[in-house]
């Protein structure tokens, strides 16, 4: 218990320092491209691309996945997807100065890690639809928003943090 | 005059090489703050861990000011940025169901890349996760279409809505951020301490 008490406290950056950095990364970033960062962009890329290799026709007769295919390009010849590339390789550069690369499923000693699989595919889901119907997730709806005072992007953030605390109740007993 | 790739200052050419870098450091510190545990980051919904919310909020707060000190300054154009568009009820009904993924997943998109970077199984699945979560809106568009692209204000700001001036707002955030970092620490000292790995 002691050692891991040690390791909760140092192993990580200080949140402020961590979160000053972030916001003038978002500052740099809008600086520079005159937009904010994204995570579930390139995730829509890569659904889009794999649905068009299936199945051109099908995508092209989806007023959605339409949107996003164009002839002359592939669809992840796009900013999101080399952002995402990036966020990988930086993850994974700290992760290993820190020593904490390892295939492991991280659970509560309370629930079997097959419990927290089936929850973490079912958040999977759940976010991957909210983020369409909202245009954004955390980064790039709440966050990106935020640091241009979008409405929408408080909203967003609101009810993203709002229902969490509404539903934390229930899923209880995969945490605590 | 700032921002720089769209008023070509720097050319379109280096637009994706500013991109992975950008996601590099976004990756970096995303996950050196603790942003790949997944119990980490559900901390803040219980009380014992607010590594989330005080990471969120400074780093909105560094932005918004920095970014309108530039503005002011003549460096950027506030104007010509990208605001996120508001459509009302798709932010509502769109984070009313991130709200609930994130419970449930203890991940959102950008910390679960993170956490697949170093190798989270369980993150791995969320992210397969979200790809059906597209899939599945994509193939449904035409009944979410709606919300998706109904009730629409534009790409407004808080200073539209609100009537408000940028600086007062983000005078009166500082304020409740701050409020909010003494109340938390508060409140995770009576907490029950949460011990994980």
């Amino acid at each position: 218990m002691k050692a891991e008490k040690k390791q909760n406290k140092h192993i990580y950056w200080n949140p402020y320092f961590g979160g000053f950095l972030l916001g003038i990364l978002i500052i740099f970033t809008f600086y520079m491209t005159g937009r904010g960062l994204g995570a579930t962009g390139a995730m829509k890329s890569s659904v889009v691309a794999t649905v068009d290799t299936i199945s051109h026709t099908h995508a092209e007769s989806n007023s959605y996945y339409s949107k996003f295919i164009n002839k002359d390009e592939s669809v992840l010849n796009n900013w999101l997807v080399f952002e995402t590339i990036g966020i990988l390789l930086g993850a994974f550069i700290s992760g290993s100065l820190a020593g904490r690369i390892g295939l492991r499923t991280q659970h509560s000693p309370k629930i079997t890690s097959r419990r927290r699989l089936v929850f973490a595919l079912i958040g999977g889901v759940l976010f991957g639809l909210g983020s369409q119907i909202a245009r954004g997730c955390t980064s790039g709806a709440a966050l990106s928003g935020m640091a241009v005072l979008s409405t929408g992007g408080f909203i967003t953030m609101l009810s993203i943090f709002g229902t969490g605390y509404l539903a934390a109740y229930f899923f209880r007993k995969n945490w605590i | 005059m700032g921002p720089l790739i769209p008023n070509d200052i720097i050319s379109h050419e280096w637009s994706y090489i500013i991109a992975i870098l950008i996601g590099l450091a976004f990756g970096y510190i995303l996950e050196a703050s603790g942003f790949s545990s997944s119990r980490k980051l559900a901390g803040v919904f219980y009380g014992y861990d607010f590594v989330v919310l005080k990471v969120f909020f400074t780093a909105a707060l560094v932005s918004v000011i920095g970014i309108l000190y530039m503005d002011y300054l003549g460096y950027l154009d506030f104007n010509s940025l990208y605001v996120h568009p508001t459509f009302l009820w798709g932010a509502i009904i769109g984070g009313a169901i991130m709200g609930i993924g994130f419970v449930s997943g203890g991940f959102c998109p950008g910390t679960s890349l993170c956490a697949v970077a170093i190798g989270k199984i369980d993150a791995m699945v969320f992210v397969g996760g979200i790809l059906i979560g597209i899939f599945i809106f994509s193939e449904l568009i035409s009944f979410f279409e709606p919300i998706y692209s109904g009730y629409y204000f534009g790409n407004v700001t808080l200073v539209d809505s609100l009537g408000i001036s940028p600086y007062w707002f983000v005078f009166i955030f500082t304020i409740i951020a701050i409020i909010a970092f003494i109340v938390v620490d508060i409140i995770r000292k009576r907490n029950k301490k949460i011990f994980y790995n």
